[in-house]
């Protein structure tokens, strides 16, 4: 692409961008959330939106999750379409009743009279020694909860597509942003400056293969280019599926690749018990069972918390020799 | 010696003045020490100190019976436990994630725990402990023993939902519980009157029928007096109270914090420096002829070189075993063993 037509953007710009242009074409929109409109937000995701767009749709909320949930279904109702901020991930379990019993539940109990067009997003995600309550993956809590789209990008490409979406689509997501990766320099890519998005529940094949099926999303993508390197030498060809949607999950993309390589392992950052690494190893043994050479293997996180001393950290959290010997085990069958 | 809770029962005679300059001198001096750890990358997750704040601590903690009495606070927790006499090498340890600290480097700075002084943490998610303070209260009362908890919580945290549903259950079966905001004017970089509906925060004690007050933070000596008054009505007549304290945060939010130009101005820090409770106290100890300017300048530097001491010998023990992560997890089963 030429320099006219795309700039080199960063994760976190990728996503400010989306969300400045989302409340540029649509009046309706608002922003709610800690910190977001003086200071920017606490890792500057919204900076500037205050002063383009006022006080009136960038608003400065009170520490109370839960309240910040609720204005959101409230203003929704309104027709509002809403993006609520929470500072981290983490906190987003205080306001967890009132994204399971209203946030998801509202369109179905009013037999779809209402939409939810609410976008939850938050900085997310462990490997940067943030400790317990500053490390986690949750996204479980939400795939479990019928009603809500999860969505988490890797590149800074998608994203932006994949928030414009989220911003545009009538129903709740929530949507994992990888704090890790918000400046890192190695994945500034060029993403175009005219309109685009990337529709929810299409995976991305991020590297191709034949030998093994590596499933993953978020953070643990870049784990995986890196094991499928590694196995590259070894004489292994390894297929990369970003799935980038949880919710909706393209289960077509996962069960082709299985068809082609009948070798599946699934990847994540989230607890081993009942983690989405755990859902999707269920769906392929549910749909791809008799493509399969070898059990489908998961690697996760341990069912511990997530300790911040950096050799603690990567003893409990998927890392690329972790996964490289699920990989090598699953090869060797 | 240093840190431990001070025999306050006279505190204008010069001893008590010198032992309290001493121990809010000290614990400036750690505070800046503990920066200096997060900024050489040896602390992680994140840490906040109370640079600014010390006569608030010093004021209310020793008026407490030490060891009896209930603490709890949010994360900006070290100043808490240096004065109810925490082992100061075990909270650096703990900061620094080794198993010498506190709970063994699995709590870090925001989580500060040490119930034989009767701290109670540390506490990460705002707003999340200010119940559990209640429910400290709740526990004392139902074994008739006459504790009071001092329940501590930012202006920002004021504002979560549990706050106001803890007040409401401590009145109603008046729990002998304190309700301290600290009032340092800002919630990370939102200021009060951004984040407040009615600036005065004591006043959300009003709907449930608790007494309440606003008072000074940056006066050591008047603290004292405010918190023996309110400790003792509270132990005697077994209700809550909630106080507003106004004090001000000298440093960022916390040691990560690089933005403060984004919320205020330079000259705003200047004008709350001149309020410094260390400041006014050391003022009164030369005004009263206690100690000279020189001598109080030699007790800084002993405290650095005491402070250097303290960090070194908890920078000395090595990091913890990768096994750890599988302990304390459950009381009676270990989780399974990973890949
Ligand atoms: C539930 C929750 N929401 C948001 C945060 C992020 N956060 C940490 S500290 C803070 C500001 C709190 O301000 P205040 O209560 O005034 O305490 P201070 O830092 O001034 O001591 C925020 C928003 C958090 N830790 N927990
Ligand atoms: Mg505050």
């Amino acid at each position: 692409m030429g320099a006219a037509e795309s700039i080199k953007t960063n994760y976190l710009n990728a996503l400010k961008e989306a969300i400045d242009e989302e409340m540029y074409s649509d009046q309706e929109m608002i922003c709610l959330g800690e910190d977001i409109g003086n200071l920017g937000g606490a890792f500057g995701v919204t900076e500037g939106l205050l002063d383009k767009y006022g006080s009136d749709r960038v608003q400065d909320m009170p520490i109370a999750e839960e309240c910040i949930v609720g204005a959101a279904v409230g203003a929704a109702l309104t027709g509002r379409r809403v993006m609520a901020e929470m500072q981290f991930i983490d906190f987003i379990s205080c306001g967890f009743d009132q994204i399971v019993n209203n946030l998801a539940t509202f369109h179905y109990r009013t037999a779809g009279e209402v939409a939810m067009p609410v976008v939850i997003r938050g900085p997310a995600g462990g490997y940067g020694g943030g400790a317990l309550y500053h490390s986690q993956m949750n996204e479980g809590w939400f795939c479990h909860s019928p009603g809500l789209k999860v969505v988490c990008p890797s590149t800074p490409y998608d994203a932006k597509g994949l928030l414009k979406s989220a911003l545009r689509d009538p129903n709740p997501v929530i949507f994992y942003e990888i704090k890790e990766l918000y400046r890192k320099k190695s994945l500034e890519e060029f993403i175009p400056v005219e309109d685009y998005i990337i529709p929810l529940g299409k995976a991305s094949i991020r590297r191709e293969g034949e030998d093994l099926t590596l499933v993953t999303y978020g953070q643990n993508v870049y784990h995986c280019l890196e094991v499928a390197d590694k196995l590259e030498q070894e004489g292994y060809s390894v297929e990369v599926i970003d799935i980038r949607t949880l919710v909706p999950l393209d289960e077509q993309t996962i069960n082709n690749s299985i068809k082609k390589t009948s070798r599946v392992v699934t990847v994540n950052e989230a607890p081993r018990t009942c983690g989405f690494a755990g859902e999707m190893l269920a769906r392929v043994c549910e749909n791809a069972f008799e493509y399969l050479d070898a059990p489908p293997a998961r690697c996760t996180r341990l069912d511990t918390p997530v300790p911040w001393v950096k050799p603690l950290e990567s003893f409990v959290l998927p890392t690329v020799d972790k996964i490289f010997n699920v990989c090598i085990r699953t090869l060797k069958y | 010696m240093l840190v431990t809770p001070i025999d306050i029962s006279n505190p204008e005679s010069p001893d008590t003045l010198l032992h309290l300059y001493k121990q809010m001198l000290y614990t400036r001096i750690y505070e800046e020490k503990c920066n200096q750890i997060y900024r050489s990358g040896k602390a992680g997750g994140y840490l906040h100190v109370y640079i600014g704040m010390e006569a608030l601590s010093s004021g209310w903690i020793n008026a407490l019976k030490v060891g009896w009495d209930y603490v709890i606070t949010a994360y900006r927790d070290h100043a808490h436990a240096l004065a109810l006499g925490s082992d100061p090498v075990k909270i650096f340890s703990e900061i620094m994630g080794r198993s010498t600290g506190l709970s063994r480097g699995k709590g870090g700075s925001m989580h500060l725990y040490d119930p034989q002084k009767g701290l109670y943490g540390g506490w990460g998610i705002v707003g999340g402990h200010v119940p559990l303070g209640a429910g400290l209260a709740l526990g004392a009362k139902y074994k008739k023993e006459d504790r009071v908890v001092l329940n501590f919580l930012g202006d920002g945290a004021s504002n979560a939902g549990v706050v106001f549903e803890s007040l409401n259950m401590a009145k109603l079966w008046n729990l002998p519980c304190i309700f301290i905001i600290e009032n340092n004017e800002f919630a990370m970089g939102t200021r009060l009157e951004y984040h407040a509906s009615d600036t005065e925060l004591h006043k959300r004690g009003m709907p449930f029928g608790m007494k309440h007050e606003r008072l000074d933070g940056m006066d050591v000596l008047q603290t004292i007096k405010d918190a023996k008054r309110i400790i003792n009505h509270v132990r005697e007549y077994q209700e809550p109270y909630l106080v507003e304290i106004m004090c001000y945060r000298y440093a960022g939010h916390g040691a990560a914090d690089n933005d403060q130009a984004l919320y205020r101005t330079k000259d705003e820090l200047y004008k709350a420096k001149e309020r410094d409770p260390l400041t006014k106290l050391a003022n009164l100890i030369i005004e009263k002829n206690i100690a000279t300017p020189q001598q109080l300048e030699t007790m800084q530097e002993e405290l650095e070189e005491v402070v250097e001491e303290q960090y070194a010998e908890a920078d000395a023990a090595p990091a913890p075993e990768a096994e750890e992560v599988y302990h304390h997890i459950y009381t009676d089963m270990e989780v399974e063993r990973g890949h």
